[in-house]
């Protein structure tokens, strides 16, 4: 029987899909900050841009479809974030417009700022989007300074719904230690699959020993910083929803939310294991180059689950801590079962854009990128 | 209180994002046809000399593409970031087709447009051609989801009022897809691109004959590029015309503003230029019909009975049921737990009046009426441009069948200062159909003022100014990449 409930957690479901998806192509991103860090010369640098440069629209696309699929099924959100959180998500977006034009600008003549500046933007980009966006997932879990009140269209004078308590709008989440440890969590985890896929979408051999590099320091700092995370998701209180429809802080909430969805711990542990995998293997064996494909969907998982954790089995994914009772839950935060039902029809078509994209990705990439191949054909 | 400060930046803001926006969007919906009739041309006639000029085009679609990239994911957010009321308002139908587009065509737009750029040795003849075709029609696919929800904002159609979830929810999907006014708005959209693109290639190559370089190159872009700018501009004319219809029959204000008819009636008259009219010719663009009825402003502020015998609300009317339909709401909202009969009243009453819920937000009569010299005007360099574009067109291409136009330097000096004018009347279009909206964000259901996000001016004042050194940075490198690619040319005649 496909009820309201069922499709708001069917919803939930491919917000927490295109959340992970969105991760694992952080890679472009992850690559980009390694411009400067692994490339030591012109032509590793110009490999390196022209392999994420053939990618970088997945990422963004993805990211703008996230966005598009948020607003549709759970509009709350949109309404209460974006415009609360103001800053915030106003620095990820203009780190993801100077990322869209430096491609195309860098290179060519007359661009005014000079190469280097261009590929600048790509690594603050790389750095800082994966950073700000983790931050951001991670109030999530903390909790944000926001009111909302419905019935406040009926008051004239001063109808906005959703309200910020603060007028930093969305930069005190730094000062939550959580927060900036998540943000560096997915911001290694980025540089790591970035690593990951270049050292297979690249054939040059000294790149990819300095990649190797890259990628063992960058992990270590990854995996400190996840069983930190880990560890805080075990102990930390979350935000849940009672019998009544009420929000209440319940002692170990995430950790007890794993517990009861047996199905969500596997997706974790299995992600995490591919995660591991494809990072050890690569950094064991020197012939291994596919990395990228099982980190990345370990990846993809991974983050599935932590976005289930937050989400279902009554748990408030969008928690004020200014007042429990405006946290956004998928149930009062959702949009009609109409619209869900009609996007829930529109959604069938999705296992059919991501073949065409894994066919035309293999089609493209059959062969590494080489200087070679630079040098006859259309590059950035 | 709303400050008034808020809502005027968060507009400026929007439509500064939105103006540079369409800048880089219709060239990308034109010059994809182009382009992907030069190629076919080539995998048709196996002729190597058209794949090098598709190439070329290519290089500066793929420079103007990224911007339109970038200024587009800016414009999505913003609904969010600036206006937030209006997310949740009315999200449930608004959110669909922003989602829809992202799933259907920016995936397509991505995943073709790597293949188009970097695929030439790595996919067939025949597919390549496929992805450049599938580029384009992402393109298109695109501006049908973004326009049906634009649509939607100027007639609402396919949704209810729900008070105990305070948004307006869908009801009927198809509604919204079919709505009359996104079918015109998209036609009207897409191939005033088709037109940018033609002017772009033609003034280009106008360039290339003016310096005497390129010439076969120059006069084959301009034979495509002139019968697509015409196809265009008749499926313009065709759609604008529906477009009239649709403004006078759902948003007579911005109909009335356009024409700056203060006192309308049966036989409209239609203003070429203040001071010159024709005759009953607004009737018949507005109604078809000589004798049709046309509203001026005062006669909507005042109401007016139309011939059928229709009664129209004047302003202060509206105003009042509005503002009983929000407090209706109130009452609801208030009732709903404690006195369940009380209740059902208050929603019946809300239920009654919830056609002018919007109005209720009004302060005075005058904030309906939209800035009239700035539509009036916009609307006159718009059809006006379009008229003259068409005569280039067809003049450039007259001259190019008969063989003459690689001498006749004053129509490719014409070709070439025109390029600024296409762009020029795309932006007037818009403010004829947005500014022309106001004080509505939805028509008659929400203005402005109730739909802007709680955040300080200060703050919108220094992401305006933030977005305006961006997007001019942008533009500015964009141009000088172009005109360096463009002096270096598509050097078809030297390999």
């Amino acid at each position: 029987m496909i009820t309201y409930d069922f499709l708001q957690h069917y919803w939930w479901f491919l917000i927490a899909l295109l959340g992970g998806l969105l991760v694992f192509l952080l890679f472009v991103q992850g690559g980009n900050a390694l411009i400067f860090f692994a490339g030591k010369n012109e032509g590793e640098r110009q490999l390196v841009v022209n392999s994420t440069g053939r990618k970088w629209e997945l990422t963004f696309t993805t990211l703008v479809t996230f966005g598009g699929a948020f607003f549709a099924s759970f509009p709350l959100f949109y309404s209460t974030s974006f415009g609360g959180a103001y800053w915030v998500w106003i620095l990820i977006l203009v780190t993801f417009v100077f990322q869209a034009v430096s491609y195309e600008f860098q290179g060519k003549a007359g661009n005014l700022l000079g190469k280097n500046t261009f590929r600048v933007f790509l690594t603050l980009n790389g750095c800082l989007a994966p950073l700000l966006i983790g931050t951001a997932v991670g109030t999530f879990f903390t909790g944000s300074d926001f009111t909302v009140n419905k019935s406040a269209v009926g008051d004239i004078a001063s109808p906005v719904i959703s309200r910020w308590g603060n007028a930093w709008h969305g930069l005190e989440a730094v000062a939550n230690p959580f927060n900036v440890e998540f943000g560096l969590m997915v911001m290694l985890l980025s540089i790591s699959l970035g690593a990951l896929y270049l050292i297979n979408n690249v054939d040059n051999a000294k790149l990819a020993t300095q990649l190797r590099r890259n990628l063992g320091v960058c992990f270590g700092g990854f995996l400190v910083l996840f069983l930190v995370i880990c560890y805080h998701l075990i102990t930390m209180d979350g935000f849940a929803v009672d019998a009544t429809g009420a929000i209440i802080i319940e002692q170990g909430k995430y950790f007890t939310n794993l517990l009861e969805m047996p199905a969500v711990l596997a997706l974790l542990l299995l992600g995490a294991v591919l995660l591991v995998a494809g990072v050890v293997i690569t950094l064991l064996r020197k012939d291994f180059k596919r990395g990228i494909w099982l980190a990345g969907p370990g990846t993809t998982l991974a983050v599935m689950a932590l976005f289930m954790i937050v989400g279902y089995n009554n748990t408030a994914y969008y928690p004020s801590t200014a007042d429990l009772s405006s946290s956004l839950t998928l149930a009062n935060s959702s949009s009609s079962e109409f619209t869900l039902r009609t996007m829930a029809v529109v959604s069938l078509i999705i296992p059919f854009v991501v073949a065409y994209i894994a066919y035309f990705w293999r089609q493209m990439d059959r062969k590494s990128l080489t200087t070679e191949e630079l040098n006859q054909s259309e590059k950035y | 209180m709303v400050e008034t400060a808020l809502v005027n930046w968060s507009r400026l803001q929007f439509a500064l994002t939105a103006g540079y926006h369409w800048l880089f969007v219709p060239l990308t919906l034109g010059l994809a046809v182009i382009m992907a009739t030069m190629e076919t041309l080539y995998v048709t006639t196996g002729d190597e000399f058209w794949k090098r000029t598709a190439k070329f085009w290519m290089k500066l679609f793929a420079i103007n593409f990224a911007v339109g990239i970038a200024t587009g994911i800016i414009l999505e957010f913003e609904f969010g970031t600036n206006w937030s009321n209006y997310s949740w308002f009315v999200g449930d139908i608004f959110g669909a087709p922003l989602a829809i587009e992202g799933i259907f065509a920016f995936f397509m737009e991505a995943t073709f447009f790597a293949v188009m750029f970097f695929g030439w040795e790595k996919v067939g003849k025949r597919a390549h051609l496929a992805a450049t075709w599938l580029t384009g029609i992402g393109a298109a696919i695109s501006a049908v989801w973004i326009l049906i929800a634009n649509a939607w904002m100027q007639h609402p159609v396919g949704m209810e009022f729900n008070p105990d979830t305070v948004r307006h929810e869908m009801v009927d999907f198809w509604a919204l897809v079919l709505n009359p006014v996104a079918i015109s708005k998209f036609f009207h959209s897409v191939f005033s691109g088709w037109m940018t693109g033609a002017i772009f290639v033609i003034g280009i190559s106008c360039w290339y004959l003016l310096k005497r370089r390129e010439t076969r190159f120059a006069l084959a872009s301009i034979r495509v590029a002139a019968i697509v700018g015409i196809i265009g501009t008749f499926a313009v004319m065709f759609s604008g015309d529906s477009s009239g219809v649709h403004a006078a029959k759902y948003q007579p204000m911005k109909l009335a503003a356009a024409e700056g008819l203060e006192d309308g009636g049966p036989r409209a008259p239609f203003s070429i230029v203040p001071g010159v009219e024709i005759p009953a010719m607004l009737s018949i663009l507005a109604t078809h019909d000589v004798d049709g009825y046309v509203p001026g402003i005062n006669n909507i502020l005042e109401g007016y009975t139309t011939p059928d015998g229709v009664y129209h609300l004047s302003a202060e009317e509206k105003m009042e049921r509005g503002k009983t339909a929000i407090e209706s709401f109130s009452a609801y909202r208030t009732l709903k737990d404690s006195d369940p009969a009380a209740a059902a009243m208050a929603r019946q009453r809300l239920d009654e009046n919830i056609e002018y819920f919007g109005y209720g937000y009004i302060n005075s009569k005058e904030e309906l009426i939209p800035p009239v010299p700035l539509i009036y005007w916009a609307f006159r360099v718009m059809v006006g441009l379009g008229g003259f574009l068409l005569l280039l067109m067809a003049v450039v291409l007259w001259l190019e069948r008969r063989k003459r136009l690689a001498d006749m330097r004053l129509v490719q000096w014409v070709a070439l200062l025109s390029i600024p004018l296409v762009y020029l009347a795309g932006q007037a279009g818009w403010i004829v159909a947005e500014v022309g909206r106001q004080p509505w964000v939805i028509d008659g259901l929400l203005p402005v003022n109730a739909a802007v996000s709680s955040v300080s001016v200060a703050a919108v004042q220094t992401t305006f100014w933030l977005f305006v050194a961006i997007f001019t940075l942008f533009l500015v490198i964009e141009m000088r990449i172009m005109i360096k690619a463009i002096k270096l040319g598509p050097n078809i005649e030297t390999e």
